[in-house]
Protein backbone atom coordinates (compact mmCIF):
# COMPACT_ATOMS: atom_id res chain seq x y z
CA UNK A 1 0.00 0.00 0.00
CA UNK A 2 1.39 3.52 -0.89
CA UNK A 3 2.76 5.26 2.36
CA UNK A 4 3.73 8.90 2.47
CA UNK A 5 5.47 10.35 5.25
CA UNK A 6 5.88 13.66 6.06
CA UNK A 7 9.42 15.00 7.76
CA UNK A 8 9.40 18.44 9.25
CA UNK A 9 13.33 18.63 9.43
CA UNK A 10 16.54 16.68 9.95
CA UNK A 11 15.82 17.36 14.17
CA UNK A 12 13.79 19.27 16.16
CA UNK A 13 15.01 22.14 17.22
CA UNK A 14 16.65 22.99 13.78
CA UNK A 15 13.66 24.59 12.36
CA UNK A 16 11.32 24.32 9.71
CA UNK A 17 9.71 26.36 6.75
CA UNK A 18 5.78 27.02 8.16
CA UNK A 19 4.31 27.30 5.09
CA UNK A 20 6.18 24.11 3.26
CA UNK A 21 4.55 22.18 6.70
CA UNK A 22 1.11 23.81 5.95
CA UNK A 23 1.45 21.78 2.47
CA UNK A 24 2.71 18.78 3.96
CA UNK A 25 -0.20 18.59 6.14
CA UNK A 26 -2.42 19.51 3.33
CA UNK A 27 -0.84 16.70 0.87
CA UNK A 28 -2.27 14.15 3.60
CA UNK A 29 0.73 12.39 5.15
CA UNK A 30 0.26 8.75 6.49
CA UNK A 31 2.75 9.84 9.54
CA UNK A 32 4.94 12.79 10.47
CA UNK A 33 7.97 11.70 11.55
CA UNK A 34 10.88 14.11 13.10
CA UNK A 35 14.34 12.62 14.50
CA UNK A 36 15.48 14.13 18.01
CA UNK A 37 18.94 13.38 17.87
CA UNK A 38 22.03 11.55 17.60
CA UNK A 39 25.58 11.10 18.60
CA UNK A 40 26.71 14.38 16.68
CA UNK A 41 27.13 16.77 19.25
CA UNK A 42 29.49 14.26 21.59
CA UNK A 43 28.71 12.05 24.69
CA UNK A 44 27.63 14.73 26.97
CA UNK A 45 23.74 14.34 26.08
CA UNK A 46 23.84 10.39 26.69
CA UNK A 47 26.23 10.71 29.89
CA UNK A 48 23.99 13.09 31.85
CA UNK A 49 20.75 12.12 30.17
CA UNK A 50 19.80 15.29 28.84
CA UNK A 51 18.92 17.29 25.97
CA UNK A 52 21.64 19.58 24.53
CA UNK A 53 18.28 21.76 22.83
CA UNK A 54 17.10 24.17 24.83
CA UNK A 55 13.36 23.36 26.36
CA UNK A 56 11.84 26.16 25.06
CA UNK A 57 12.75 25.34 21.46
CA UNK A 58 11.53 22.05 21.57
CA UNK A 59 8.52 22.89 23.25
CA UNK A 60 7.37 25.43 20.59
CA UNK A 61 8.29 23.30 17.81
CA UNK A 62 6.38 20.44 19.29
CA UNK A 63 3.47 22.73 19.56
CA UNK A 64 3.61 23.40 15.68
CA UNK A 65 4.38 19.58 15.28
CA UNK A 66 1.05 18.88 17.60
CA UNK A 67 -1.03 21.16 15.60
CA UNK A 68 0.13 19.46 12.65
CA UNK A 69 -0.58 16.09 13.62
CA UNK A 70 -4.14 17.28 14.78
CA UNK A 71 -5.18 19.20 11.49
CA UNK A 72 -3.65 15.58 9.62
CA UNK A 73 -4.94 13.33 11.84
CA UNK A 74 -2.32 11.32 11.96
CA UNK A 75 0.04 9.76 14.22
CA UNK A 76 3.23 11.71 14.89
CA UNK A 77 6.78 10.55 15.87
CA UNK A 78 9.71 11.55 17.23
CA UNK A 79 12.83 8.73 17.73
CA UNK A 80 15.62 9.70 19.82
CA UNK A 81 14.15 12.23 21.98
CA UNK A 82 16.13 14.45 23.19
CA UNK A 83 19.08 14.06 21.79
CA UNK A 84 20.33 10.83 22.88
CA UNK A 85 17.35 8.99 23.29
CA UNK A 86 17.77 8.02 27.37
CA UNK A 87 14.60 7.23 29.58
CA UNK A 88 14.97 10.43 31.27
CA UNK A 89 14.84 12.08 27.80
CA UNK A 90 11.95 10.69 26.48
CA UNK A 91 10.14 10.98 29.90
CA UNK A 92 11.55 14.64 29.56
CA UNK A 93 9.87 14.93 25.66
CA UNK A 94 6.25 13.81 27.51
CA UNK A 95 6.09 16.32 30.31
CA UNK A 96 6.40 18.73 27.34
CA UNK A 97 3.98 16.71 25.56
CA UNK A 98 1.46 16.84 28.58
CA UNK A 99 1.97 20.41 28.96
CA UNK A 100 1.16 21.38 25.57
CA UNK A 101 -1.67 18.72 25.40
CA UNK A 102 -3.72 20.63 28.50
CA UNK A 103 -2.43 24.29 26.22
CA UNK A 104 -3.94 22.90 23.28
CA UNK A 105 -7.01 21.09 24.93
CA UNK A 106 -5.97 17.92 22.84
CA UNK A 107 -6.60 14.70 24.39
CA UNK A 108 -4.26 11.78 23.06
CA UNK A 109 -3.03 8.33 23.14
CA UNK A 110 0.83 9.21 23.83
CA UNK A 111 2.74 5.40 23.58
CA UNK A 112 6.39 5.63 25.00
CA UNK A 113 9.24 3.52 23.50
CA UNK A 114 12.12 3.17 26.09
CA UNK A 115 15.60 2.33 24.83
CA UNK A 116 17.72 1.93 28.24
CA UNK A 117 19.50 -0.61 28.70
CA UNK A 118 19.94 -1.98 32.23
CA UNK A 119 23.97 -2.70 33.30
CA UNK A 120 23.00 -6.02 34.17
CA UNK A 121 20.89 -6.99 30.89
CA UNK A 122 24.08 -6.04 28.68
CA UNK A 123 26.19 -7.94 30.81
CA UNK A 124 24.38 -11.21 31.16
CA UNK A 125 24.21 -11.02 26.99
CA UNK A 126 28.28 -10.35 26.83
CA UNK A 127 28.31 -13.66 29.20
CA UNK A 128 26.10 -15.29 26.36
CA UNK A 129 28.34 -14.21 23.99
CA UNK A 130 25.26 -12.10 22.15
CA UNK A 131 27.34 -8.73 22.16
CA UNK A 132 29.52 -8.24 19.18
CA UNK A 133 32.38 -5.86 18.79
CA UNK A 134 31.97 -3.10 15.78
CA UNK A 135 35.53 -2.35 14.43
CA UNK A 136 36.84 -0.25 16.26
CA UNK A 137 35.18 -0.97 19.67
CA UNK A 138 36.23 0.31 22.98
CA UNK A 139 37.27 -3.50 25.96
CA UNK A 140 34.23 -3.99 28.07
CA UNK A 141 33.49 -5.86 31.16
CA UNK A 142 30.76 -6.51 33.75
CA UNK A 143 32.93 -3.81 35.61
CA UNK A 144 32.96 -1.41 33.06
CA UNK A 145 29.37 -1.85 31.78
CA UNK A 146 28.09 -0.71 35.55
CA UNK A 147 30.04 2.32 35.40
CA UNK A 148 28.32 3.67 32.63
CA UNK A 149 25.63 6.51 33.00
CA UNK A 150 23.17 5.52 30.12
CA UNK A 151 23.54 2.41 28.25
CA UNK A 152 20.68 2.40 24.97
CA UNK A 153 19.85 0.47 22.32
CA UNK A 154 19.22 1.68 18.65
CA UNK A 155 15.34 0.42 17.77
CA UNK A 156 14.52 -0.50 14.48
CA UNK A 157 11.25 -1.04 12.42
CA UNK A 158 9.64 -3.64 14.55
CA UNK A 159 9.67 -2.07 17.65
CA UNK A 160 8.58 1.25 16.30
CA UNK A 161 5.71 -0.68 14.99
CA UNK A 162 4.94 -2.38 18.08
CA UNK A 163 4.31 1.83 18.94
CA UNK A 164 2.56 2.39 16.26
CA UNK A 165 0.81 -0.95 16.73
CA UNK A 166 -0.95 0.93 19.98
CA UNK A 167 -3.03 3.19 18.17
CA UNK A 168 -0.62 6.36 19.59
CA UNK A 169 -1.80 9.57 18.37
CA UNK A 170 1.84 10.41 19.41
CA UNK A 171 5.02 7.97 19.66
CA UNK A 172 7.81 9.64 21.65
CA UNK A 173 10.61 7.32 21.42
CA UNK A 174 14.17 7.02 23.19
CA UNK A 175 17.16 5.88 20.90
CA UNK A 176 15.93 4.51 17.92
CA UNK A 177 18.06 4.56 14.37
CA UNK A 178 17.66 7.72 12.47
CA UNK A 179 15.66 5.66 9.09
CA UNK A 180 13.38 3.53 11.73
CA UNK A 181 10.89 5.85 12.69
CA UNK A 182 10.28 6.33 9.04
CA UNK A 183 11.29 2.99 7.25
CA UNK A 184 8.89 1.07 10.01
CA UNK A 185 5.12 2.48 8.21
CA UNK A 186 6.03 1.73 4.97
CA UNK A 187 7.73 -2.11 5.61
CA UNK A 188 4.13 -2.62 7.99
CA UNK A 189 2.36 -1.99 4.88
CA UNK A 190 4.19 -4.28 2.61
CA UNK A 191 6.23 -1.33 0.62
CA UNK A 192 9.41 -2.32 -0.94
CA UNK A 193 11.81 -3.19 2.10
CA UNK A 194 15.21 -1.64 0.35
CA UNK A 195 13.24 1.24 -1.04
CA UNK A 196 11.87 1.80 2.67
CA UNK A 197 14.84 1.97 4.25
CA UNK A 198 16.77 3.97 1.53
CA UNK A 199 13.77 6.39 1.37
CA UNK A 200 14.12 6.78 5.44
CA UNK A 201 18.07 7.55 4.78
CA UNK A 202 17.61 10.04 2.45
CA UNK A 203 14.82 11.80 4.22
CA UNK A 204 16.37 11.74 7.84
CA UNK A 205 18.14 14.91 7.44
CA UNK A 206 15.04 16.43 6.22
CA UNK A 207 15.67 18.82 3.22
CA UNK A 208 19.51 18.42 3.67
CA UNK A 209 19.20 15.99 0.57
CA UNK A 210 17.27 19.06 -1.68
CA UNK A 211 19.11 22.15 -2.95
CA UNK A 212 18.05 24.02 0.06
CA UNK A 213 19.28 22.30 2.90
CA UNK A 214 17.77 24.82 5.53
CA UNK A 215 14.19 24.40 4.47
CA UNK A 216 13.57 21.36 6.65
CA UNK A 217 10.33 20.10 4.91
CA UNK A 218 10.40 17.30 2.82
CA UNK A 219 7.58 14.34 1.75
CA UNK A 220 8.69 11.14 0.76
CA UNK A 221 6.09 8.73 -1.01
CA UNK A 222 6.97 5.11 -0.78
CA UNK A 223 5.59 1.63 -2.77
CA UNK A 224 5.86 -1.21 -3.91
CA UNK A 225 8.71 -0.87 -6.31
CA UNK A 226 10.79 2.81 -5.02
CA UNK A 227 10.17 5.30 -3.45
CA UNK A 228 9.72 9.44 -4.49
CA UNK A 229 11.25 12.12 -2.39
CA UNK A 230 10.25 15.96 -2.93
CA UNK A 231 10.92 18.87 -0.81
CA UNK A 232 7.94 21.27 0.31
CA UNK A 233 9.81 24.49 0.57
CA UNK A 234 9.31 27.23 -2.58
CA UNK A 235 12.24 27.34 -4.57
CA UNK A 236 13.70 23.77 -3.09
CA UNK A 237 14.55 21.04 -5.48
CA UNK A 238 15.62 17.83 -4.95
CA UNK A 239 17.67 16.62 -8.14
CA UNK A 240 19.27 12.85 -8.92
CA UNK A 241 22.92 14.11 -7.65
CA UNK A 242 21.80 15.83 -4.87
CA UNK A 243 19.47 12.75 -3.93
CA UNK A 244 22.44 10.26 -4.31
CA UNK A 245 24.76 12.39 -2.87
CA UNK A 246 22.93 12.53 0.84
CA UNK A 247 23.83 8.99 1.03
CA UNK A 248 27.49 10.24 1.59
CA UNK A 249 26.56 12.16 4.49
CA UNK A 250 27.85 10.72 7.59
CA UNK A 251 28.16 7.46 6.44
CA UNK A 252 31.65 5.59 6.24
CA UNK A 253 30.03 3.42 3.57
CA UNK A 254 27.94 5.41 1.15
CA UNK A 255 26.67 2.30 -0.11
CA UNK A 256 26.01 0.29 2.75
CA UNK A 257 23.49 1.01 5.79
CA UNK A 258 23.51 -1.35 8.82
CA UNK A 259 20.04 -1.51 10.36
CA UNK A 260 18.48 -4.27 13.13
CA UNK A 261 17.87 -7.36 11.05
CA UNK A 262 19.94 -6.32 8.00
CA UNK A 263 20.95 -4.06 5.73
CA UNK A 264 20.56 -1.84 2.87
CA UNK A 265 22.43 -1.83 -0.53
CA UNK A 266 22.11 1.27 -2.80
CA UNK A 267 24.85 -0.02 -5.15
CA UNK A 268 22.20 -0.88 -7.87
CA UNK A 269 20.29 2.01 -7.42
CA UNK A 270 18.54 4.27 -9.71
CA UNK A 271 17.76 7.65 -9.30
CA UNK A 272 15.36 9.70 -11.69
CA UNK A 273 14.33 12.95 -12.20
CA UNK A 274 10.86 12.90 -12.46
CA UNK A 275 10.30 16.62 -12.84
CA UNK A 276 12.31 19.70 -11.49
CA UNK A 277 12.19 18.90 -7.89
CA UNK A 278 10.84 15.78 -7.00
CA UNK A 279 13.39 12.15 -7.10
CA UNK A 280 12.41 8.75 -7.60
CA UNK A 281 14.82 6.24 -6.90
CA UNK A 282 14.17 2.41 -7.75
CA UNK A 283 16.40 -0.87 -7.46
CA UNK A 284 18.11 -0.29 -3.70
CA UNK A 285 17.91 -3.81 -1.87
CA UNK A 286 17.45 -5.24 1.82
CA UNK A 287 19.70 -7.75 2.46
CA UNK A 288 18.35 -9.71 6.03
CA UNK A 289 20.50 -10.50 8.69
CA UNK A 290 21.10 -11.52 12.08
CA UNK A 291 18.68 -9.49 14.77
CA UNK A 292 20.98 -7.21 16.57
CA UNK A 293 20.54 -3.74 17.95
CA UNK A 294 23.08 -1.25 18.26
CA UNK A 295 24.55 -0.38 21.23
CA UNK A 296 25.48 3.08 22.79
CA UNK A 297 26.74 4.00 26.20
CA UNK A 298 28.50 6.65 28.13
CA UNK A 299 30.59 6.55 31.47
CA UNK A 300 31.89 9.79 33.83
CA UNK A 301 35.46 9.89 33.56
CA UNK A 302 36.27 13.05 35.71
CA UNK A 303 35.50 16.50 35.60
CA UNK A 304 37.08 19.16 34.20
CA UNK A 305 37.87 22.91 35.03
CA UNK A 306 39.15 24.94 32.12
CA UNK A 307 41.19 28.77 31.71
CA UNK A 308 41.66 30.77 28.44
CA UNK A 309 44.59 33.60 28.23
CA UNK A 310 44.95 35.57 25.20
CA UNK A 311 48.91 36.43 24.86
CA UNK A 312 49.04 39.41 22.36
CA UNK A 313 52.29 40.46 23.19
CA UNK A 314 54.62 39.26 19.93
CA UNK A 315 57.71 37.97 21.22
CA UNK A 316 54.80 35.69 23.46
CA UNK A 317 52.82 35.05 20.09
CA UNK A 318 55.60 33.38 18.28
CA UNK A 319 56.80 31.35 21.28
CA UNK A 320 53.73 30.14 22.31
CA UNK A 321 55.04 26.56 22.23
CA UNK A 322 57.87 27.34 24.16
CA UNK A 323 55.91 29.00 26.53
CA UNK A 324 53.77 26.12 27.13
CA UNK A 325 56.97 23.64 26.96
CA UNK A 326 57.82 25.67 29.70
CA UNK A 327 54.93 25.97 31.66
CA UNK A 328 53.87 22.06 31.81
CA UNK A 329 56.29 20.98 34.05
CA UNK A 330 56.62 23.92 36.01
CA UNK A 331 52.74 23.39 37.26
CA UNK A 332 53.39 19.49 37.39
CA UNK A 333 56.28 20.23 39.88
CA UNK A 334 53.84 22.90 41.69
CA UNK A 335 50.74 20.50 41.70
CA UNK A 336 53.00 17.64 43.09
CA UNK A 337 54.46 19.94 45.87
CA UNK A 338 51.53 22.18 47.05
CA UNK A 339 48.57 19.31 46.32
CA UNK A 340 50.84 16.25 46.74
CA UNK A 341 49.38 15.21 43.13
CA UNK A 342 51.64 12.73 41.11
CA UNK A 343 50.64 13.74 37.26
CA UNK A 344 49.05 10.48 36.68
CA UNK A 345 46.02 11.72 39.25
CA UNK A 346 45.16 14.53 36.47
CA UNK A 347 45.62 15.46 33.16
CA UNK A 348 46.62 19.13 31.63
CA UNK A 349 45.94 19.42 27.62
CA UNK A 350 46.85 22.99 26.48
CA UNK A 351 45.20 23.97 23.31
CA UNK A 352 46.65 26.69 21.46
CA UNK A 353 44.07 28.82 19.41
CA UNK A 354 45.58 30.46 16.39
CA UNK A 355 48.08 27.87 15.93
CA UNK A 356 47.34 24.38 16.04
CA UNK A 357 44.37 24.09 18.15
CA UNK A 358 41.90 21.69 15.79
CA UNK A 359 44.42 19.54 14.16
CA UNK A 360 47.22 19.59 16.76
CA UNK A 361 49.97 16.60 14.94
CA UNK A 362 48.49 16.75 12.21
CA UNK A 363 48.23 20.12 11.26
CA UNK A 364 51.05 21.34 8.69
CA UNK A 365 50.26 24.92 8.16
CA UNK A 366 52.39 27.97 10.00
CA UNK A 367 51.96 31.25 10.32
CA UNK A 368 52.12 34.62 12.47
CA UNK A 369 48.80 35.37 14.48
CA UNK A 370 47.88 38.70 15.49
CA UNK A 371 46.96 36.93 19.13
CA UNK A 372 46.85 33.15 20.25
CA UNK A 373 44.60 31.96 23.02
CA UNK A 374 46.29 29.56 25.34
CA UNK A 375 43.46 26.72 26.19
CA UNK A 376 43.92 25.21 29.43
CA UNK A 377 41.67 21.81 29.86
CA UNK A 378 42.18 20.40 33.47
CA UNK A 379 40.46 16.87 34.22
CA UNK A 380 40.55 15.33 37.50
CA UNK A 381 38.87 12.56 39.54
CA UNK A 382 36.53 15.47 41.41
CA UNK A 383 35.69 18.87 40.19
CA UNK A 384 37.17 19.93 43.50
CA UNK A 385 40.48 18.71 42.65
CA UNK A 386 40.26 19.75 39.11
CA UNK A 387 38.50 23.57 40.42
CA UNK A 388 41.90 23.53 42.51
CA UNK A 389 44.27 22.81 40.14
CA UNK A 390 42.72 25.34 38.03
CA UNK A 391 43.00 28.46 41.26
CA UNK A 392 46.31 27.04 41.40
CA UNK A 393 47.73 27.59 37.80
CA UNK A 394 45.75 31.17 37.60
CA UNK A 395 48.51 33.32 38.28
CA UNK A 396 50.47 31.49 36.29
CA UNK A 397 48.93 31.20 33.05
CA UNK A 398 48.21 35.09 33.46
CA UNK A 399 52.49 36.01 34.81
CA UNK A 400 54.45 33.20 33.64
CA UNK A 401 57.62 34.18 31.67
CA UNK A 402 59.13 33.00 29.16
CA UNK A 403 62.48 33.59 30.72
CA UNK A 404 64.32 34.04 34.31
CA UNK A 405 65.78 37.09 33.74
CA UNK A 406 62.28 39.52 32.33
CA UNK A 407 59.64 41.65 33.87
CA UNK A 408 57.15 39.84 34.89
CA UNK A 409 54.45 39.90 31.65
CA UNK A 410 50.95 40.04 32.03
CA UNK A 411 48.40 38.09 29.55
CA UNK A 412 44.90 38.89 28.74
CA UNK A 413 42.19 36.94 30.71
CA UNK A 414 38.73 37.68 29.22
CA UNK A 415 36.81 37.23 32.33
CA UNK A 416 36.71 36.96 36.07
CA UNK A 417 37.41 34.60 37.89
CA UNK A 418 39.48 32.90 35.21
CA UNK A 419 38.90 29.70 35.91
CA UNK A 420 35.34 27.75 35.06
CA UNK A 421 34.17 24.92 36.03
CA UNK A 422 32.74 22.30 33.75
CA UNK A 423 31.09 19.83 35.33
CA UNK A 424 31.09 16.00 34.44
CA UNK A 425 33.31 14.65 31.88
CA UNK A 426 31.59 12.00 29.88
CA UNK A 427 33.25 9.22 27.14
CA UNK A 428 31.34 7.00 24.47
CA UNK A 429 32.22 3.73 26.00
CA UNK A 430 30.38 1.35 23.63
CA UNK A 431 30.71 0.54 19.44
CA UNK A 432 29.17 -3.35 19.78
CA UNK A 433 25.87 -4.62 18.64
CA UNK A 434 23.56 -6.69 20.69
CA UNK A 435 21.68 -9.72 19.59
CA UNK A 436 18.03 -10.29 20.26
CA UNK A 437 15.47 -13.67 19.43
CA UNK A 438 12.94 -10.94 20.16
CA UNK A 439 13.07 -7.63 19.08
CA UNK A 440 10.84 -6.52 22.23
CA UNK A 441 12.95 -8.13 24.62
CA UNK A 442 14.98 -5.48 24.83
CA UNK A 443 12.83 -2.34 24.42
CA UNK A 444 9.60 -1.16 26.55
CA UNK A 445 6.63 0.17 25.80
CA UNK A 446 3.87 2.20 27.84
CA UNK A 447 0.94 3.75 26.43
CA UNK A 448 -0.70 6.93 28.29
CA UNK A 449 -4.26 8.65 27.76
CA UNK A 450 -3.82 12.17 28.21
CA UNK A 451 -6.47 14.79 28.50
CA UNK A 452 -5.93 18.44 28.39
CA UNK B 1 51.06 22.27 -7.66
CA UNK B 2 47.49 23.38 -7.19
CA UNK B 3 45.39 22.80 -4.23
CA UNK B 4 42.25 20.16 -4.09
CA UNK B 5 40.21 23.45 -2.95
CA UNK B 6 41.18 25.07 -6.17
CA UNK B 7 39.99 21.74 -8.35
CA UNK B 8 36.89 20.54 -6.49
CA UNK B 9 33.92 22.34 -6.19
CA UNK B 10 33.21 21.17 -2.14
CA UNK B 11 35.05 19.36 0.52
CA UNK B 12 33.60 18.49 3.69
CA UNK B 13 34.51 16.42 6.28
CA UNK B 14 31.79 14.89 9.54
CA UNK B 15 31.91 12.16 11.91
CA UNK B 16 30.60 8.59 11.08
CA UNK B 17 29.30 8.29 14.36
CA UNK B 18 31.32 8.55 17.13
CA UNK B 19 34.25 5.88 15.85
CA UNK B 20 34.70 7.15 12.68
CA UNK B 21 35.60 10.40 10.33
CA UNK B 22 34.58 10.48 6.64
CA UNK B 23 35.97 12.91 4.41
CA UNK B 24 33.97 13.65 0.65
CA UNK B 25 35.89 15.46 -2.06
CA UNK B 26 33.10 16.76 -4.52
CA UNK B 27 34.86 17.24 -7.85
CA UNK B 28 32.22 18.73 -9.47
CA UNK B 29 32.25 17.23 -12.92
CA UNK B 30 34.23 14.33 -14.91
CA UNK B 31 37.47 15.96 -15.44
CA UNK B 32 38.24 17.68 -12.04
CA UNK B 33 36.98 13.33 -10.83
CA UNK B 34 39.22 12.35 -13.31
CA UNK B 35 42.03 14.67 -12.51
CA UNK B 36 41.80 14.26 -8.39
CA UNK B 37 41.40 10.26 -9.15
CA UNK B 38 44.63 9.84 -10.58
CA UNK B 39 46.66 12.34 -8.72
CA UNK B 40 45.34 11.03 -5.19
CA UNK B 41 47.61 8.44 -3.52
CA UNK B 42 45.86 6.74 -0.84
CA UNK B 43 49.29 5.86 1.16
CA UNK B 44 49.78 10.02 0.89
CA UNK B 45 46.58 10.44 1.94
CA UNK B 46 46.48 8.29 5.00
CA UNK B 47 50.21 9.66 6.12
CA UNK B 48 48.38 13.33 6.17
CA UNK B 49 46.22 12.00 8.42
CA UNK B 50 48.75 10.34 10.63
CA UNK B 51 47.07 6.85 9.74
CA UNK B 52 48.28 3.61 8.74
CA UNK B 53 47.32 3.30 4.43
CA UNK B 54 45.52 -0.08 5.31
CA UNK B 55 42.74 1.75 7.51
CA UNK B 56 41.87 4.26 5.17
CA UNK B 57 38.48 3.18 3.28
CA UNK B 58 38.25 4.70 -0.46
CA UNK B 59 35.67 5.11 -2.26
CA UNK B 60 35.59 6.25 -5.88
CA UNK B 61 32.15 7.23 -7.11
CA UNK B 62 32.12 8.24 -10.96
CA UNK B 63 28.21 9.02 -10.92
CA UNK B 64 28.70 11.45 -8.26
CA UNK B 65 32.10 12.48 -9.13
CA UNK B 66 33.50 12.33 -5.66
CA UNK B 67 35.81 10.75 -3.90
CA UNK B 68 35.69 9.85 -0.21
CA UNK B 69 37.82 8.33 2.34
CA UNK B 70 36.41 7.08 5.81
CA UNK B 71 38.72 5.61 8.29
CA UNK B 72 38.61 5.10 12.06
CA UNK B 73 38.72 8.45 14.28
CA UNK B 74 42.32 8.32 15.73
CA UNK B 75 40.86 9.55 19.45
CA UNK B 76 36.77 8.76 19.97
CA UNK B 77 34.72 11.84 19.38
CA UNK B 78 34.81 13.49 22.78
CA UNK B 79 37.52 11.63 24.19
CA UNK B 80 39.69 14.47 26.33
CA UNK B 81 42.20 14.35 23.88
CA UNK B 82 39.44 15.48 20.90
CA UNK B 83 39.84 19.01 19.12
CA UNK B 84 37.07 18.57 16.94
CA UNK B 85 33.86 17.11 17.93
CA UNK B 86 32.01 16.85 14.78
CA UNK B 87 35.15 15.99 12.46
CA UNK B 88 34.41 19.11 10.47
CA UNK B 89 37.81 20.49 10.04
CA UNK B 90 39.61 17.60 8.79
CA UNK B 91 38.65 18.01 5.72
CA UNK B 92 40.78 21.43 5.48
CA UNK B 93 43.79 19.49 5.20
CA UNK B 94 42.44 17.55 2.65
CA UNK B 95 41.40 20.83 0.59
CA UNK B 96 44.74 22.48 0.93
CA UNK B 97 46.67 19.32 -0.06
CA UNK B 98 48.36 19.79 -3.30
CA UNK B 99 48.37 17.98 -6.76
Amino acid sequence: MPTRILIPSGVLCLGFDRAALARGVAAKPDLIAIDGGSTDSGPWSLGAGQSKYARAVTKSEWRELMLARAQAGVPLIIGTAGTCGADACVDWMFDITQELATELGQSLRVARLYSGQPAARVTQALAAGKIHPLHPAPDISAEGLAQMTNIVALAGAEQVQAALNTGADIIIAGRTTDTAIIAALPLARGDHAGAAWHGAKIAECGALCSTNPTSGVIVVDFDDAGFTVEPLATGAACTPHSVSAHMLYENADPFILFEPGGHLDVTQTKYTALDGRRVRATGSKWVPGRYTVKLEGARAAGFQTTLIAVLRDAYYVTHAQDWVDRLHPFLDALIEDRMGLAPSNYHLDFRLIGANATLGAMENRTGTPVEVGVLLIITAQTQAIAAEIGKLANPHLLHYPLTDDEELPTFAFPYSPAQSDRGAFYEFALNHVMELDDPMSAFRLTVTEVAP
Amino acid sequence: MTQIAEIAFKVRSKNAGPFWVTIDIFCGDTAAFDRLRAALDTAKIAALYHQPSQSLKRFDIPNLNVIKFSFPRPVIQGDKADRDMHGAAWATLLAEYEV
